[in-house]
């Protein structure tokens, strides 16, 4: 698995989900976290994608379900 | 395959869409269904009612050997009661159906029925867009996502097939009207791309072709491909039918493979896609029963009656087998000339005044 840059990856999460960087760890998940809707998800999908330059899939966007799956997702790529 | 197998959620949501035949289905579905009775029949209350009145707790329906015979819950009563197999503190989404007159029906879901709902359209999807997601054309408003006071169907809808798309444009304002300049700009930056195009049927017929006809406007698509849905009663009162619809779509916009689709808000996740030969196809956590409007006998293959649609996903309410309103005809099970396995059938619009009679009476 490749290095990424977690943040970077933190930042995409504040600025999508528009919550705090402190809110950002491994456990923040979708569905947990009152303002990670699908709505910000696709929000999210689409900052991810601007800032490290990639294209998820769909299987990407379903799995992608924590800040730690994130990480392994982009790594992939 | 284990029988534990065909109730583990993680094992049956892989199963090959369209990849099962009768009896390999027939096995899964049995399992499952029979599951799902015992465990809404366990953790809803006024399910567990509705099988007492018809006199099946602890009875063969409970135990159903065959999957046409699940007793099926009339579209109606989400109307009508907050019908949940989940506590109150565990509704994750609260999903509405859409309709402009009398109550919507209330579909709760906790986070797991809402991940798998999501995970089996995807899946669903995905035989017919690929895994990468395509330039994403949506008929429709930016504003229809915005309303917070629950999400309607036409919202989930909408979301749900976003996830498909990338650098979505809306087609349409807040006024439902043309946003010509973006459709323009949107398909010369991704016209040699294969384009993916949603939106409801007659919201794509009236505020879409129609509006590109008056303006005179015609593209020149490659290997687009659009998916609608939402019925066709408004269509029929134009006189517009599939054939129709589908001629006048690729005059206007070129080579695009239209495909209608069929589903509901109760049973989310859950999608009959219409294939080249104009046939709506079960996926494989799916079956449909076609039923006399009076009798609610069960009907031969060939003949119109009431669609009964039984699905494998509903955990969080008791919507695992549901008597609709919809009239249909089943033609056939694992030889559409398409290759797909399962049923496939074709829709004929609403009984007239929604009147469907069933064990619900007994109900309240
Ligand atoms: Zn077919």
């Amino acid at each position: 698995m490749t290095e990424i840059n977690t943040d970077k990856l933190a930042e995409a999460f504040v600025s999508a989900l528009a919550i705090d960087a402190a809110e950002v760890t491994d456990e923040l998940a979708y569905s947990q976290h009152p303002k990670w809707d699908s709505t910000a998800h696709m929000v999210l999908v689409a900052e991810i994608e601007a800032a490290f330059d990639i294209m998820l899939d769909t299987d990407d966007i379903i799995d992608m379900s924590s800040f730690a799956k994130a990480k392994e997702i982009v790594a992939k790529y | 395959m284990q029988i534990d197998d065909y109730n583990n959620a993680a094992v049956f949501s892989q199963f090959p869409v369209y990849g099962l035949n009768s009896a390999e289905k027939q096995a899964f579905l049995q399992q499952r269904l029979n599951w799902l009775t015992h465990h809404h029949a366990t953790h809803c209350p006024e399910y567990a009612r509705l099988l007492t009145c018809i006199g099946e707790v602890n009875s063969p329906m409970c135990n159903i050997e065959h999957i046409d015979q699940v007793p099926p819950v009339a579209a109606r009563l989400f109307k009508d009661y907050g019908l949940k197999s989940i506590k109150d503190e565990e509704v994750f989404r609260l999903m509405r159906s859409s309709g402009t007159s009398g109550r919507q029906s209330q579909i709760y879901l906790d986070a797991d029925s809402a991940k798998l709902q999501s995970q089996i359209l995807v899946k669903t999807l995905q035989h017919w867009l690929g895994k990468q997601r395509r330039p994403m054309l949506i008929i429709d408003a930016k504003e229809t996502m915005q309303n917070k006071n629950g999400m309607s169907a036409r919202a989930a809808g909408l979301q749900g097939m976003s996830f498909f798309g990338r650098n979505h444009c809306y087609a349409l304002d807040e006024n439902m009207q043309l946003r010509i300049d973006e459709v323009k700009s949107f398909i010369e930056q991704y016209h040699n791309q294969q384009i993916f195009i949603f939106g409801f049927t007659f919201i794509v017929w009236q505020q879409f072709i129609q509006a590109l006809q008056s303006l005179g406007l015609k593209f020149n698509l490659q290997q687009a491909i659009l998916i609608h849905g939402g019925g066709w009663k408004k269509m029929q009162q134009q006189a517009v039918d599939d054939k129709t619809f589908k001629q006048q779509i690729n005059a206007q916009l070129g080579d695009v493979s239209v495909h209608d689709y069929y589903g509901m808000v109760e049973q989310t996740g859950t999608i009959y896609m219409q294939c080249e030969h104009g046939h709506l196809h079960c996926p494989v956590w799916s079956d449909v029963v076609v039923r006399d409007i009076n009798s609610l006998a069960q009907l031969k293959n060939g003949q119109q009656g009431l669609l009964q649609v039984n699905s494998a996903l509903p955990t969080s309410y008791p919507g695992h087998s549901i008597l609709t309103e919809d009239l249909a005809v089943i033609h056939g099970e694992d030889d559409c000339p398409c290759g797909r396995l399962g049923k496939y059938f074709t829709l004929h619009g609403r009984v007239p005044n929604s009147q469907v009679r069933g064990c619900s009476d007994t109900f309240s």
